[in-house]
């Protein structure tokens, strides 16, 4: 009996003792769900998010670039295609391997081995190694011939940056080429970029990136642990970037670039009522294609070390002494102000008895002298002795007011291109903040001549001359297609004379800012005796630039010509009087011309420098001519084409 | 003495029959069932190696189950230390003869299976105790003698265990061993200060783990410390479950499992992948069936007469707890990682055939339950 009490006893340990544990299991499992809870329900989105992250992997395909097109819609930047290899690296087990075939295939050289190696550490492992993006037709074949041996090799037909008029447009819009870090730092490439992706490095490519850019595509892939595709989820496809319409005629650019062809300088060609430039050549110039890709050093170097500087846009960012170009401007300035009266006789007496000022003589550039000018004459056959007396008579500051109201001395294109110049229009007060000194009379007497501290880009006195031309108005100087423009409006607006207008009861002699295509000058009759001036110069005898004229009153301009020093003229070079071929290149002077076209009823303003050309109406004005000629001939078609446009708008 | 009260013989088939618990069978069933699914979701909805493997295992020792059932409890009390013997020369021949899998040396090669002894002893450690137990007076069972005989029988093959390496299963066999000892009523000071001491000896104990298992530690305290390494598992684990929601991404739908995140999917992470694809609520109604099952087992120990059959129920649920507990805290990161299986869920013929085992005793002491047991 005390086995059985005992036995009972210990069954009731035993009982209790296992209740005991059940709680702790309840308790337990308690802790088990609430976790799971947690997980499940509290935290779920977080879960699932790192659920899709694991899975789902994004490829970026890259966007086309937007074509841009001339004034009539042709293609200056399009898309051509090309063969390229590409690597998927989450494919290859052995890059050294893979990268060795290829090497041998397509014949790499160490070089280029070492810059793949440093592109694929930049990469994550399921990236995309663009080996080359631009591989010969043979190379491509060979690829796709092995292709069996290469793993991750992937033979792709792409497209990249193509300019067809290669030489003809480089300084106009520019080339693309692979974004640096810098260009990563842009919003609107770095909102787009894509690995690969060619970016505008220059011109219209770089300033109107937004534009061409585009949007990328993505396409969503379904992935497993190692990486590998499973199925395609999603393709949002790219959008090409936007077409950018230029207001150039690739014509006359080709015509304008054929001209300066083995020459340094530049023309610019630009509607006087419409601000639309029709040409903006530079020479010499190089092939944005080879950028492409990545210049080659050899090319790279010739490039750089042509001592004409092809890379300088000199159109924009050439800086050049107006020279005789702004005696225009000057004859105006003095007319506004009511200087002097243009029947006012001077006596150039030539080189022996030269201008005087305070004990410092100032020549003219004719040996023997002009005789009795008056301001007509004088501006014709460019007498320097009439402007030193008249600039001094009209002084400095004035003459920079008219200037700067002309367009000299600010941007003519804003920031469509980063090297563009503002050139330099000086006055006493600028003088004094800049160089911390006052100014001189002597300055403001070779100022009259364009020469000095002045400084001017081929395009600022284009512009110049368009708005004396188009009757002293204010234009919009644009490259681009402006479509918010209606130009028939504008040109009708322009073409009424606005003297009489009440509504610019304002003192035109003062420094004034002028709205958009309404007048700049003071008396209308000035202008048109400066333009009268112009005439006479190109078409009149004893004009500087006589030989250069047309008869036909269809081609018949109207211009001036300029020589800019690039050195002080010294008495033994006046007595040596060289001739241009003896004078060493780099001491030769600048030749300028502007003008316009055709003299009656006037719709073109032109610029052409030639450095180092010698004299103007010998270097500059012939070319000026020929492309007058070109211009006007296809300025039916431009009107033809603008007109039909602007209708179906 | 006491054969007269030995009733067994006189047992009719139809009373046996009558006095199976079919809960605990449908339960099997369930489990069985629901375990098939899962695995079928591992191959990725084929119906290849693993699965077919799965399920002629499962029908073959659910019916070992159904026939050892009807093994008296007795023939299994008289020979429990036979087992344990059994059980230790087999992870004795694991020391020697045993074949390796990524870097531990666990089982044996029977052709037709690959045995892994560890799993067995599990079940063996339960019924030795059981029967050790069983003879022992209350009144002696807080001796030294008799407390220092147990600690022997299970440092054995802990330690042969632990020598594998195989630090979760040897934890399992402790933690079954050390509740049978509970159950028999050992004093309580004896576990609060046994406890106090392991707390104490355990920055040592870190000291003399190999590095991996150091570093499962470390990870399971900080995964984000290797996420791709140490720590990968347990992250991708919570990922697929927390990723499950309520009601789960869907049968075979489970992203983590079929694209390959989730290591280990038929084994140890079984209840990841179930979880995944049945959320929340697949996972609470899964739990509840396990809970059930223990419920179930405890159950036949309450209405059995025999100390044997009583000790050794409830040291059979603890275990099945031990493992459903430790092998889903791994898996939800609450504890480190250390290769458990999930009971009858997870792919692995010797712990299925060691748990199926295990339920047979069960059975025969339920069909046997007024079997009484001479202590002497």
């Amino acid at each position: 009996m005390l086995n059985r009490g005992r036995n009972i006893e210990k069954g009731r340990v035993i009982t209790r003792r296992m209740f005991i544990l059940a709680a702790a299991k309840v308790l337990l499992f308690a802790g088990i769900s609430s976790r799971l809870y947690n997980l499940q329900i509290s935290d779920r989105e977080k879960y699932e998010i790192l659920s899709d992250k694991n899975r789902i992997r994004e490829w970026k395909t890259p966007p086309q670039r937007g074509i841009i097109v001339d004034n009539f819609n042709k293609v200056l930047a399009s898309n051509d295609r090309v063969f390229q290899l590409h690597l998927m690296l989450d494919e290859i087990d052995d890059f050294d391997v893979t990268i060795f075939k290829i090497k041998n295939l397509i014949g790499l050289d160490k070089f280029q081995v070492k810059k793949l190696y440093k592109k694929k550490e930049r990469l994550k492992p399921w990236d995309t190694l663009v080996v080359s993006d631009n591989l010969t037709w043979e190379q491509f074949s060979k690829i796709n011939l092995y292709l069996h041996e290469l793993e991750g090799a992937k033979p792709v037909l792409s497209t990249s940056r193509f300019y067809p008029y290669s030489n003809d447009l480089v300084h106009v819009v520019g080339y693309v080429g692979d974004a640096s870090p810098k260009d990563l730092e842009k919003p609107e490439i770095k909102e787009n970029f894509v690995p690969g992706l060619k970016v505008g490095k220059y011109g219209i490519e770089n300033s109107q990136e937004k534009m061409l850019i585009g949007n990328y595509g993505i396409k969503r892939y379904e992935v497993n642990a190692s990486g590998k595709r499973i199925s395609q989820i999603d393709y949002i496809k790219e959008r090409q970037g936007n077409k950018v319409n230029l207001t150039v005629d690739i014509e006359i650019q080709k015509f304008a670039q054929e001209l300066l062809k083995g020459k340094a300088g530049s023309i610019c060609a630009m509607d006087i009522y419409t601000g639309e430039l029709v040409a903006m050549a530079s020479s010499p110039t190089y092939d944005p294609n080879k950028f492409t890709h990545g210049i080659n050093q050899k090319d790279w170097q010739e490039i750089r070390n042509n001592p004409l500087k092809p890379l300088i846009n000199k159109s924009i960012a050439g800086l050049y002494s107006p020279g005789s170009t702004f005696k225009p401007l000057v004859a105006l300035a003095a007319l506004e102000y009511g200087i002097l009266d243009p029947n006012k006789t001077i006596r150039c007496k030539g080189h022996k008895h030269p201008y005087e000022l305070y004990g410092v003589k100032y020549h003219c550039w004719k040996k023997e002298g002009h005789g009795y000018m008056k301001l007509r004459n004088a501006i014709k056959q460019s007498c320097d002795i009439y402007f030193y007396e008249m600039a001094r008579l009209l002084g400095v500051d004035k003459l920079s007011i008219i200037a700067k109201r002309y367009g000299l001395g600010t941007n003519v294109l804003g920031d469509l291109y980063n090297d563009e110049k503002s050139g330099l229009v000086p006055d006493t007060k600028w003088k004094r903040r800049v160089l911390e000194q006052s100014w001189y009379l002597g300055e403001t007497v070779i100022n009259g001549i364009g020469q000095g501290y002045i400084q001017t880009t081929p395009l600022q006195l284009c512009l110049m001359t368009a708005q004396i031309a188009n009757g002293g108005y204010k234009i919009k100087p644009h490259i681009i297609k402006d479509d918010s423009i209606n130009y028939k409006d504008v040109i009708n607006k322009i073409k009424i004379d606005q003297s009489g207008f009440p509504l610019h009861e304002r003192n035109y002699l003062d420094d004034i800012n002028v709205e958009y295509y309404q007048r700049m000058y003071h008396k209308k009759s000035n202008i048109n005796f400066v333009l009268d001036a112009m005439f006479g110069s190109t078409n009149e005898q004893y004009g500087t630039s006589y030989k250069s004229r047309y008869d036909d009153p269809k081609y018949q301009f109207a211009g001036k010509t300029g020589t800019s020093q690039v050195r002080r003229i010294t008495d033994l070079d006046r007595e040596l009087d060289l001739d241009t071929e003896q004078i060493e290149y780099r001491k030769r002077d600048h030749a300028l011309y502007v003008a316009f076209a055709p003299y009656k009823d006037p719709r073109y303003a032109i610029s052409v420098i030639i450095e180092h050309g010698g004299s103007g109406s010998k270097a500059a004005a012939p070319l000026a001519s020929k492309l007058i000629k070109r211009i006007i001939d296809r300025h039916k078609l431009r009107e033809q084409f603008n007109n039909g446009k602007t209708s179906l708008a | 003495m006491l054969r007269e009260r030995i009733q067994a013989s006189n047992y009719s088939f139809l009373d046996k029959l009558r006095s199976i618990d079919y809960l605990l069978i449908l339960l099997i069933i369930a489990i069985g069932s629901i375990s098939i699914f899962a695995i079928y979701s591992t191959e990725g909805g084929k119906f290849s190696f693993y699965t077919k493997n799965h399920i002629i295992r499962l029908s073959v020792f659910f019916s070992l189950f159904l026939v050892l059932s009807f093994v008296r409890v007795s023939t299994w009390y008289k020979n429990a230390y036979l087992f344990y013997i059994i059980g230790l020369i087999l992870l004795i021949t694991v020391l020697f003869f045993g074949i390796s899998a990524s870097g531990a040396t666990r089982w044996i090669n029977l052709y037709f299976l690959n045995l892994q002894p560890s799993e067995l002893m599990k079940i063996a450690v339960i019924i030795c105790f059981a029967r050790y137990y069983h003879r022992i007076q209350s009144s002696d069972i807080q001796s030294y003698k008799f407390l220092i005989q147990p600690i022997i029988l299970l440092i054995i093959p802990c330690y042969l265990v632990i020598q594998q390496p195989d630090l979760g299963t040897s934890i399992l066999i402790a933690g079954s061993g050390i509740a049978i000892i509970w159950l028999a009523g050992l004093n309580i000071k004896y576990f609060v200060y046994s406890g106090l001491l392991l707390l104490v000896s355990l920055p040592f104990a870190i000291s003399v783990l190999k590095p991996y298992q150091k570093s499962r530690i470390l990870t399971f305290f900080n995964p984000d410390r290797d996420p791709l390494g140490a720590g990968y598992q347990i992250i991708q684990s919570k990922i697929a479950i927390g990723s499950g929601g309520f009601f789960g991404k869907g049968y075979l739908k489970g992203t983590q499992s079929y694209l390959e995140f989730l290591p280990e999917k038929h084994t140890d992470f079984i209840f990841t992948l179930f979880s995944e694809e049945f959320g929340f609520l697949g996972s609470i109604i899964l739990l509840f069936l396990y809970i059930l099952l223990i419920y179930r087992i405890i159950n036949v120990g309450l209405v059995s007469r025999s100390f044997f059959a009583k000790l050794y129920c409830f040291g059979f649920a603890t275990a099945i707890f031990l493992y459903v507990f430790v092998n889903i805290a791994m898996v939800l990161g609450m504890l480190p990682i250390v290769g458990a299986p999930l009971p009858i869920m997870s792919y692995g013929g010797s712990s299925l055939l060691s748990i199926m085992l295990g339920l047979s005793i069960v059975m025969s002491c339920k069909i046997y339950n007024q079997e009484q047991i001479s202590v002497y």
